[in-house]
């Protein structure tokens, strides 16, 4: 009795029930498509929570119909109370940071394309794949719950910093049961991200097909491998830090909160613990968070960049080894979210080195994208509309981190408007602008239908003009002093700034009207978009071998063999003006 | 398409950079020792991130214009020096920029961090508890009585939790809600948290310091001209924290004098 | 005729055919399995150095801070964890150079995985038995920041061993039955994680010795 030749093994096989194709799903995929709904759902809720804090600081008696029925003490008759105004705060910045900007760069696309990518079937492990999707999903449900609870969801901000977030109740509205459940849901969230991560780094490494070196991944697989490398040393960090303030709130101890403090005139019953070590842990997870949440977007622009223009960058290699140091410096810099913090003014000088030496690879990214443009001849579709807007953001964004990274400029700037420009900029616009273009450019190959160009022009033209008009302004107030975090303005200070308040306000409104354009486009194209081609941009990477949209083990019963780098356009191909990565055809020119 | 962009970008970035360069929104007077040293900081910073910032988008309309939608046929070329160039630009661009920034911005953290106290500095204590803050002098003996978090009463306006009945220093200790400084003197400002995290933010001081709860924080600054400056809160502490401010009172060496006064006779 | 019946090693468990992919998918698999044990190793050893800074950082700011005799009976545990290493051992000396195991190696091999599992169970006994003592001596999770951190790095250590008591459980489920499989990819990778428990017990033994 022998080995018999080893039966071939599938990850995992075709699904047949209902609960196996669209809700359980073992496949990537769907996996993928489940994390987008997820971060649509989190990103559509996020905004509405921030027009309802725009209108609140411009109008701050206006009643909002209905939300008196959602938090009758929140927002009684509809009128925000300021510990309601917090308490939308601290629900938009954790579901945009962690739901939204964790989830569609990285989780939905990366799930989707990393496979197809590198040739493999599947992730590594698709059990812990939709593992890591239901935990995630299972966090935004725990986090939403906060806002049906009588008390209300948390006023500590997304930060949630000790004492605030750790004494409890006595402390404010929201601290009870609200801040128990964001602390579960995040810890939850860590727990997913982990998974998530690991499956990323394991089939990176070891399910790339034939020939598919390292070096011949595509940009924006080396950004999500480089992110999963970041993701599970840094969420690694952030569930002790969660489940210490968990232990903190509910168990007595003392990690974060000292002696003597009195709330609501009640001597605290905890001694010897430490708010900023509550600060380090979580910045040291915070950081890394937000290089998460830039680096795919990175790698989704180079990548739809390459194939509008219709030629390589000036370098993918010196691209990838800038994600790559700037993966590296970004554990180096937590402490300039400190630097007024009361930890020692000298950390405070070393932290500010690296951080300022993180421009150093930002900028050649930068640069090599606009180099990289000069010759090229720019197919300007949707997609490379988001891709393009996303230089000019980034460098917006990227500008005014020159500022905060120096002490003794944050010294004047921090907990300003300045800041909350800054990482608006970089995060909620750059990043996005890069999950936009994705969406454009591989709508067609995850559905079977294309998006609708004219409506994803005007949605780019009133997000890019919208958000320069939102955001902008926000460094103007900053200059000037005016606090974030407030609820109202109350000094005679501030009475010449509503105007800009307004304007800010009226063109985030403005532009959150254009996202429904973008919604619209979604749904109707998912079922009356014209059927699309199996590559319609004329793109190199593996995801265009395959059927739009793909079979459920992707490459049907042939395993890819990639000949080439994904760079070849502006080359004499048998197809046009590229090569495809899994043709055996020499590459002629360019 | 592509020169519609152009445009659009040339007039963003041109009426982003309007307000700055005509300074529509500039921060307010200085009146602080320190401050010059960052103010300094900030407009070179600032005319250093305005020139990336519009070379930046300037060349990207430049190129979205010129390289979009072109002819049939039209081959793609690349940029002469490739990525060679750009590598070493950001070295230069970026190297220079930030060594000299961090190097000469340290000077300007030092002034204010790594300074010594000068031996006549004015010693108040502040302390910022949902939603006040409050201040204490030491009183003409010099010294400030012990804090009991027990005993505090706002009610009765006790509001550091001095026990002046126990404590023969806390009995002449001088407690305000504004803080009152004389110009042109140091004041040693000790910082104690009474419940959670709070700030201590003076725009005109160029002044800002997180109070911790268990920390015993403090920093110094010298007023240089007189006048009523706002102390903002700038650490999310609760729902009050919009509403958490004091006034910083700068006068002249002879009013500080009578306030002190009045306030001594009133404790 | 033979009877005597072979248990396949690294066979795939046998199931319905499908589509064919070739061979070079299965030995893919396996090194991605492995990969991700050391990825999970590499996210856990990151865990625990953050639990790390924190108990460092709380015992700069610390008003509170006292001496923590470690009960002895964490020295025993030490041990039986560490044997529960050796019994691995015994199982890899059988199972890495064979194909196929007869009866005998069967069961040898079954017994030295419930030693394991067994010696597991014990370590968590007495871990617990240790929680015990100290609450004897009115040591509890919050009575000060040495008991806190006691009980917080035990317990961590706990629950990820329950992790690899897990895959222990699902290894020998692979040896029951009449069909049984036993892949050895999933063998090494449930040893490799193991014999990480007892270094990261090692670890945090010594810390807990001079620190608490």
């Amino acid at each position: 009795m022998q080995d018999a030749s080893p039966a071939p093994v599938q990850v995992h096989g075709p699904p047949t029930t209902f609960l196996r194709k669209h809700v359980f799903s073992l496949d990537h995929k769907v996996i993928g498509l489940q994390y987008f709904g997820l971060a649509l759902a989190a990103v559509t809720l996020g905004m509405v929570l921030s027009w309802l804090m725009r209108i609140h600081l411009v109008w701050p008696n206006a009643a909002i119909p209905g939300l008196g029925l959602i938090s009758k003490a929140g927002a009684p008759g509809g009128i925000i109370t300021p510990e309601y105004y917090l308490s939308l705060l601290t629900m938009h910045g954790t579901l945009m940071v962690f739901f939204v900007l964790t989830n569609a760069p990285f989780a939905a696309f990366g799930n989707y394309f990393l496979p197809i990518q590198i040739g493999a079937e599947d992730m590594a492990f698709p059990r812990f794949n939709m593992m890591s999707f239901w935990t995630t999903f299972a966090a935004f449900v725990v986090l939403i719950l906060a806002f049906f609870i009588p008390d209300g969801p948390p006023i500590s901000g997304w930060t949630s910093y000790a004492p605030l977030s750790a004494v409890g109740s006595d402390a404010g509205p929201g601290l009870g049961w609200g801040q128990n459940l964001w602390a579960i849901s995040i810890a939850l969230f860590c727990a997913g991200s982990l998974l998530g991560a690991l499956n990323f780094i394991a089939t990176t490494l070891d399910l790339r097909a034939k020939g598919m070196t390292l070096m011949r991944m595509p940009i924006c697989t080396w950004a999500w491998f480089i992110t999963s490398c970041i993701a599970l040393l840094a969420f690694a960090v952030l569930l002790p830090a969660c489940l210490l303030l968990i232990l903190d709130r509910t168990a007595g101890t003392s990690f974060f909160i000292p002696s003597g403090l009195v709330i609501s005139d009640r001597l605290q019953p905890h001694a010897g613990g430490s708010p900023l070590l509550w600060q380090h842990l979580f910045w040291f997870f915070g950081h890394p968070e937000v290089y998460i949440a830039i680096l795919p977007s990175m790698g989704i622009v180079s990548h739809v960049l390459m194939a509008s223009m219709r030629k390589p960058l000036l370098s993918a290699k010196v691209i990838i080894y800038s994600m790559l140091s700037i993966g590296f410096l970004s554990w180096m810099v937590w402490g300039h979210h400190m630097f007024v913090s009361g930890m020692n003014p000298f950390s405070s000088l070393v932290f500010s080195f690296p951080t300022l030496t993180i421009t150093i690879p930002a900028t050649i990214m930068t640069l090599i994208w606009l180099g990289s443009l000069y010759g090229a001849n720019i197919r300007m579709t949707s997609a490379a509309l988001f891709a393009l807007g996303f230089i000019s953001m980034f460098v917006a964004g990227g500008v005014s981190g020159f500022f905060l990274a120096q002490p003794s400029i944050d010294i004047y700037l921090h907990a300003t408007y300045f800041v909350v420009g800054h990482f608006h900029m970089v995060m909620g616009v750059a990043s996005i602008f890069g999950v936009f273009a994705g969406t454009y450019f591989w709508f067609g190959k995850m559905t079977g239908r294309m998006m609708n160009e004219t409506l994803g022009k005007v949605h780019f033209w009133v997000t890019f003009i919208g958000t320069y008009c939102i955001f902008m302004p926000f460094h103007y107030l900053g200059l000037v002093g005016n606090i974030r975090r407030y609820s109202t303005f109350v000094d005679d200070f501030m009475g010449p700034l509503m105007p800009l308040h307004k304007f800010i306000t009226i063109a985030a409104l403005i532009t959150g009207a254009g996202q429904l354009v973008f919604l619209f486009n979604l749904f109707h194209s998912r079922f009356w978009g014209k059927p699309a081609p199996q590559n319609p941009w004329d793109g190199t990477s593996l995801e265009w071998s395959i059927p739009s949209p793909p079979p459920w083990n992707n490459f049907g019963d042939v395993r890819p063999v990639v000949y080439h780098d994904p760079y070849q356009y502006g080359v004499k191909g048998s197809k046009g003006d590229y090569v495809m990565q899994d043709s055996p055809e020499q590459v002629v020119g360019g | 398409m592509g020169k519609f962009f152009a445009v659009v970008l040339v007039i963003i970035a041109v009426a982003s950079a309007y307000p700055i360069i005509a300074h529509k929104y500039v921060q307010p007077e200085d009146i602080s020792t320190h401050g010059h040293a960052i103010d300094e900081q900030l407009s070179d910073t600032m005319a250093e991130s305005g020139f990336a910032f519009l070379g930046a988008q300037f060349l990207l309309a430049f190129f979205i214009w010129k390289f979009t939608n072109r002819k049939d046929g039209t081959k793609v070329s690349h940029m002469p020096g490739g990525a060679k160039v750009m590598v070493v630009a950001a070295f230069i661009l970026v190297g220079t920029e930030v060594l000299a920034l961090g190097v000469f911005g340290q000077k300007a953290w030092a002034s204010v961090y790594f300074t010594a106290p000068k031996p006549d500095d004015l010693q108040v204590q502040a302390q910022a508890g949902q939603f006040a803050f409050y201040f204490r002098y030491p009183g003409p003996d010099g010294k400030f009585g012990p804090l009991h978090p027990d005993k505090i009463d706002e009610g009765n306006s006790n509001f550091f939790g001095l026990d002046p009945a126990n404590d023969v220093e806390a009995r002449d200790d001088v407690v305000a809600a504004e803080l009152a400084v004389p110009v042109n003197r140091e004041v040693h400002l000790m910082m104690h948290a009474k419940d959670v995290g709070h700030s201590f933010y003076v725009r005109e001081l160029r002044i800002q310091q997180d109070f911790v709860p268990g920390l015993d924080l403090s920093m110094h600054f010298t007023a240089t001209k007189p006048g009523k400056y706002e102390i903002l809160c700038t650490q999310l502490c609760g729902l009050g924290h919009y509403n958490m401010k004091a006034y910083l009172d700068v006068m002249t060496q002879e009013d500080f004098d009578k306030w002190m006064k009045e306030k001594i006779s009133e404790q | 005729m033979s009877s005597t019946t072979y248990t396949p090693v690294s066979l795939p468990a046998v199931k319905p055919a499908r589509a064919s992919v070739n061979t070079a998918s299965r030995v893919a698999a396996d090194g991605a399995s492995r990969s991700g044990v050391w990825v999970a190793i590499f996210a856990i050893t990151m865990s625990f150095m953050a639990f790390t800074s924190a108990l460092f950082v709380r015992e700069g700011t610390a008003v509170d801070w006292t001496h923590l005799t470690l009960p002895p009976i964490l020295y025993v545990n030490t041990v039986v964890l560490l044997l529960g290493s050796l019994t691995l051992v015994m199982v890899s000396r059988v199972v890495n150079s064979r194909a196929l195991l007869d009866s005998h190696e069967v069961k040898a091999v079954m017994g030295w995985l419930l030693a394991t599992l067994a010696l597991g169970v014990l370590f968590i006994v007495g871990q617990y038995i240790a929680w015990t003592q100290l609450a004897a001596q009115g040591l509890y999770l919050a009575t000060n920041a040495n008991s806190s951190f006691f009980y917080v790095f035990t317990g961590m250590h706990i629950l990820h061993l329950l992790g690899g008591i897990a895959a222990l459980v699902y290894l020998i489920g692979q040896l029951v039955g009449s069909h049984s499989t036993f892949r050895r990819a999933s063998f090494q990778n449930t040893a490799i994680y193991w014999h990480f428990m007892g270094v990261l017990w090692l670890y945090l033994l010594f810390v807990l010795r001079t620190k608490l």
